[in-house]
């Protein structure tokens, strides 16, 4: 192998191709050459860094490094002084002013450990750093029977939202007998404000096949989809890639490892509808039906995708599945807390000093996550509130910021660990508006299938719209608060049982501000 | 197989088969659930959620209309918070309809309207959101209006599942979803057949008929018109359930004195051509059978499956009998034989037509309608219009004394009489056929094996002669489907149908069931209906349709014979292709020959 001197890894994701992250690495690659630096600094495109910086962010090592928003103009003063000098370029670091560096604890990462590091785009990059080890075993070492019981020790709770317990969903579909079963892949991030599992597909595809692979092992399945969203286009280059790749290798295909085992992996592309994250309105809009949701039960592991058993987990938590496949359930459970075993990624938006993406242990507090790994609030700001789960989430005051980041510890506080999407908002910040957004959002998502949601989240669109203009009174705001209320206890599938999870925090927690606006 | 269960409902212990949903256990027992999209002839959609209950073990209320029962489930279906969450909910979807009860056709029958009664709803409770849409006028027979539809599912149900039409579906999302047809083109341009089911099924007034009343009253009070009325076989037994009669009730002399204190001029009945009907298909069938034809002979009374029949199967339109429906067969000898009888001038004929189908309103306006050389029926009234022009007449039906039809083209068999049910025509057809073919009478003219609500009906009758003749009776479409399937591949792979003759009807239960019943007309009521239309055959003199003394007659002075040059002219029709995306007419399918 060669040796370099350094490695700047170039993150290509959507926003650095925005920032014309092609044309950057072609002049930085020349600038090298013309320096006779090209023998010593590799250039290496990869997925995501693991922080979120504005535009083209470089990572370089073995210095560890952070530059954002670099520009093919900067690069003739990079490669001089950083890389012909040594001296890293103050201006272009990630936190000029030096107090903070991103927590990159790249040891207690297990779902984007290689991300930002590996070439997302090199099946053998992912091989060598410990890839297809964890499908060898399950494929050649272990039973079915016993992957499951490991994924159900480990206690790996769903990623998508509601944490249910992923071994036991596989539990129900593993014994069926059928012709054919499916594990399906929600990859339809629809959640506003989160993009881990885009982080997660774009950094290391492999990953997620591995996960597919181990599951579909699990539960006897021969047919897997990623039903993704469409705006994903690298992911999905990134993904179909990798399938090729997989499949070139004999790692995917039929008689695996002359196991006797087939798999194929498809990708369905969605065609950008919120409710579509919900399982069943996903295997309907897999089937080419318009995506409404269906009646549970029967639940989709026994009657699924073309009414076969199916499993639909999402991304971040076939993520997990390699890691404790190769490295043991108990391994996975030091991880975490009791109850919420493991890592979660969280997207950090608004108003922090650094917005961008975090694996943490479960049971992190919000404060912990917000200061260490998103740089505080921005220069000037108070923390006012953090939406957390997206829409379908909380909005949690600053009373709330050392609640432990987990499913069970968020549920006492009838709060919901969701997608992990954190929103930050500082005290300049309108709650009602945000409500607003949140409502114009269901209104805009909702199927339309159920009166309750239906007719609930236009009434709602209007009594906040109503509220917002300073037009509304407190009667107004109580009719949202039953309006929601109804549409939580009778609406059909998720998305309607949703609103009144804002609509409730923003009420109870800044009650004072619906106060001041309707007395307008 | 269904396991028993106990479940407690409301404290009750029920025993019921574990295949049961929460609803239905109810029903069976006599506990009523408020609902509102839920009809138990149709799976549900769930979409409205007023049905909700609280079930042992969940945290949030569960849908009665989708939930199965369970071992030890306990539900109570009454609380505080139930009654608040529903009433609610029917607040927010009264917020999005358009509120004009006392003016609506669905008036009193509407289930929101009930449903929002019983739970004390306040209409004012919540702003209107309603953003009003224009109303679909384009079809002949049904009025869509999407400002009263509360987005229940029914009617696309009972058009893709029940009729496997495909008119219908959901359009945009959010609050903006709504029942539309494909790209929005209107009822019109669509492959809907007409058929009324959804009109049936829909629990407010956002489906209708296309109303005719207006038009009928003019004709009826212009001097110088005479109008002509005929109503079909169904009519009479489903009139009187309107005016608190039991379901059932055979009403035919009480619906001739009603129409004739509305002011009809001659009140004759579409039983006589039903008549009519089975002479000539019943003729063409023998033809068929006689010369060894390995193509089935499939009646052709329902227009709903006439057009269904042109959009899906053209390939088999020649299988199709070539003669007109009674209504048709009807309309265009009242502008030629009966005005040629009487001495009227055609041209101050005005034909109606009371019948229990919405897509007689389509088939009226056919272009090769026209064989009188005026439009044949000039206007089609269903059952439920009817019902309306007796309640405008100020008419109390359950009172009047019974009339008689006036004479001539309304003396009716018992033959006649049964079209109004399904496997009526096959059986009509069977007690004459069974005369052309042999020249002797069959004794036992009750065919139980073709009566019923069975989807498909088959039954093989050994006719001397000729040996067995295999017939299959299919009523609602999707049945049609399994029939026409069958038909093809038969066809295709041995040359042979498995059927020698075959009878479909557009609507579950045939014309009792059809798009124009009144309201309530459930599967329940159609088969009570379809056993009146038994019994009223049980008790007329004659119960064959070669027997009736008018049709003989009328070959006599008119006609000449059965499948005659006239009556291929005036009797006998022919069929186009379709588009299944617009159903409009893309071709011929069969030639009319002359």
């Amino acid at each position: 192998m060669k040796y370099y001197r350094s490695h700047i890894l170039v993150s290509i994701n959507e926003t650095s191709i925005a920032a014309g992250v092609q044309g950057f690495i072609q002049a930085l690659r020349s600038e090298l050459a013309k320096t006779e630096l090209s023998a010593e600094i590799n250039v290496l495109e990869t997925g995501p860094l693991g922080f979120f910086g504005r535009g083209i962010c470089l990572t370089v090592y073995p210095e560890n490094v952070n530059y954002e928003a670099v520009k093919v103009e900067d690069i003739p003063e990079l490669v001089s002084e950083h890389f012909l000098k040594g001296r890293p370029l103050k201006r272009l670091m990630l936190d000029s002013i030096g107090k903070f560096s991103p927590n990159f604890n790249y040891a207690n990462r297990i779902v984007l450990r290689n991300s930002g590091i590996i070439d997302p785009e090199n099946i053998d990059d992912y091989i060598g750093a410990g890839g297809y080890e964890a499908w060898e075993k399950a494929l050649t070492q272990m039973q079915p029977a016993e992957i499951v019981a490991e994924v159900k020790k480990s206690g790996l709770r769903g990623r998508g939202g509601a944490g249910f317990p992923a071994g036991v969903k596989w539990s129900f579909t593993a014994p069926l007998e059928a012709p054919q079963k499916y594990v399906v892949v929600n990859a339809d991030e629809g959640e506003p404000g989160t993009f881990k599992d885009r982080l997660i597909m774009e950094g290391d595809p492999h990953q997620l096949l591995e996960g597919i692979m181990i599951c579909a092992r699990a539960i006897g399945a021969t047919k897997a989809y990623i039903y993704i969203r469409g705006e994903y286009k690298l992911c999905i280059s990134r993904l179909e890639l990798a399938i090729k790749q997989a499949k070139e290798y004999g790692i995917l295909g039929t008689n695996i490892f002359d196991s006797g085992f087939d798999l194929d992996i498809m990708i369905k592309i969605g065609a950008g509808a919120y409710v579509c994250g919900e399982e069943t309105a996903l295997i309907e809009s897999l089937e080419g039906n318009r995506g409404n949701p269906r009646w549970k039960p029967p639940f989709p592991g026994v009657k699924g995708l073309w009414q076969a058993p199916t499993v639909v987990n999402n991304v971040e938590t076939l993520a997990n599945v390699p890691f404790i496949i190769a490295k043991g359930a108990d391994e996975y459970m030091k991880y975490g807390t009791p109850e919420c075993t493991g890592t979660k990624v969280y997207t950090i938006l608004g108003d922090v000093a650094h917005p961008g993406l975090c694996e943490v242990d479960m049971g992190t507090t919000l404060r912990t996550i917000i200061n260490d790994y998103a740089g505080g609030m921005k220069k000037g700001f108070r923390f006012k509130a953090a939406l957390v789960g997206g829409a379908a989430g909380v909005i949690l005051p600053d009373r709330m910021l050392d609640v432990k980041m987990d499913f069970s510890s968020l549920n006492q506080y009838a709060a919901v660990l969701g997608s992990g999407a954190i929103l930050v908002m500082n005290e300049h910040q309108s709650i009602v508006d945000m409500l607003w957004s949140i409502l114009r959002f269901f209104r805009h998502e909702s199927c339309g299938k159920c009166a309750p949601c239906k007719n609930g989240t236009q009434q709602l669109y209007k009594l906040i719209t109503k509220i917002k203009k300073g037009e509304g009174t407190m009667e107004d705001v109580d009719l949202m608060q039953t309006i929601a209320e109804t549409m939580l206890h009778t609406s059909f599938c998720a998305l309607g049982q949703s609103p009144i999870m804002a609509i409730r925090s923003a009420i109870e927690n800044f009650r004072d501000e619906f106060i001041d606006i309707t007395k307008k | 197989m269904a396991k028993i269960v106990n479940v407690f409902i409301d404290g009750h212990h029920l025993e019921v088969p574990d295949t049961m949903t929460i609803i239905e256990a109810a029903d069976k027992h006599g506990i009523h659930i408020p609902r509102l999209c839920y009809h138990p002839d149709l799976p549900p959609t769930a979409n409205c959620g007023v049905c909700v209950v609280e079930v042992s073990g969940n945290p949030t209320p569960k849908r009665a209309c989708c939930t199965p029962v369970a071992e030890g489930m306990k539900i109570v279906t009454n609380s505080k918070k139930l009654r608040s969450y529903r009433k609610t909910l029917v607040e927010m979807i009264l917020s999005n309809h358009d509120v004009v009860c006392p003016t609506c056709a669905a008036n009193n029958k509407c289930e929101l309207q009930t449903l929002s009664n019983n739970l004390g709803v306040d209409p004012d409770a919540l702003p209107c959101i309603l953003d009003k849409k224009e109303v679909d006028f384009t079809s002949p027979s049904i009025i869509r209006d999407v400002n009263k539809c509360i987005a229940c599912g029914r009617c696309i149900t009972v058009c893709n599942e029940v009729q496997t039409v495909y008119a219908l579906t959901f359009s945009e999302r959010g609050i903006d979803a709504h029942v539309d047809t494909a790209f929005a083109n209107g009822m019109a341009n669509s492959p809907c057949v007409n058929c009324g089911q959804c009109t049936v099924y829909c629990p407010t007034g956002a489906l209708r008929e296309k109303s005719e009343i207006d038009a009928v009253w003019e004709a009826i009070l212009d001097p110088d018109k005479h109008v002509v009325v005929q109503e079909a076989p169904a009519i009479r037994v489903s009139l009187g359930e309107e005016f608190g009669m039991p379901l059932g009730s055979i009403t035919a002399k009480k619906m001739y004195a009603a129409l004739r204190k509305i002011g009809f001029d001659a009140i004759m009945d579409t039983n006589f051509t039903a008549d009519l009907t089975i002479m000539e298909e019943g003729t063409e069938c023998v033809t068929k059978l006689k010369a060894g034809e390995k193509r089935p002979l499939i009646t052709s009374c329902s227009p709903g499956w006439i057009k269904f029949m042109e959009t899906y199967y053209p390939d088999l339109a020649d299988c199709v009998s070539t003669a007109k429906s009674p209504m048709s067969m009807f309309g265009v000898l009242a502008k030629t034989y009966y005005a040629q009888e009487r001495g009227i001038d055609p041209a101050k004929i005005v034909s109606v037509a009371v019948m229990p189908c919405t897509a007689k309103k389509f088939e009226a306006r056919r272009p090769e309608m026209r064989d009188s050389g005026f439009q044949d029926v000039d206007y089609v009234l269903t059952t439920r219009e009817f019902l309306r022009m007796i309640k405008e007449a100020g008419i109390d039906f359950a009172k009047i004394q019974d009339e008689d039809a006036d004479e001539g083209m309304s003396f009716y068999t018992g033959a006649g009489t049964i079209f109004g049910a399904t496997g009526g025509v096959m059986e009509a057809a069977i007690r004459s056929a069974y005369t052309l073919v042999t020249g002797q009478e069959l004794d036992n003219v009750d065919i139980q094996a073709v009566r019923g609500l069975e989807g498909v009906k088959e039954a093989t009758v050994n006719v001397p002669g000729f040996g067995d003749l295999r017939v299959a009776v299919a009523h609602g479409l999707s049945n049609a489907r399994k029939v026409m399937d069958r038909v093809r591949e038969g066809l295709k792979t041995t040359g042979e149908s498995p059927w020698h003759f075959i009878e479909i009807m557009a609507c579950p239960g045939g014309c009792v069931g059809g798009g124009g019943q009144p309201y309530g007309n459930d599967i329940a009521s159609r088969a009570r209906r379809g056993l009146a239309l038994y019994e009223e055959d049980r008790s007329l003199p004659v119960r064959k349709s070669h027997h009736n003394p008018e049709v003989v007659r009328i070959y006599e002075r008119f006609l000449g014979s059965p499948n005659s040059e006239l009556a291929h002219k005036l009797l006998h029709t022919h069929y186009f292709k379709r588009s299944v995306y617009t159903g409009q007419v893309t071709g011929e399918a069969t030639h009319k020959h002359h």
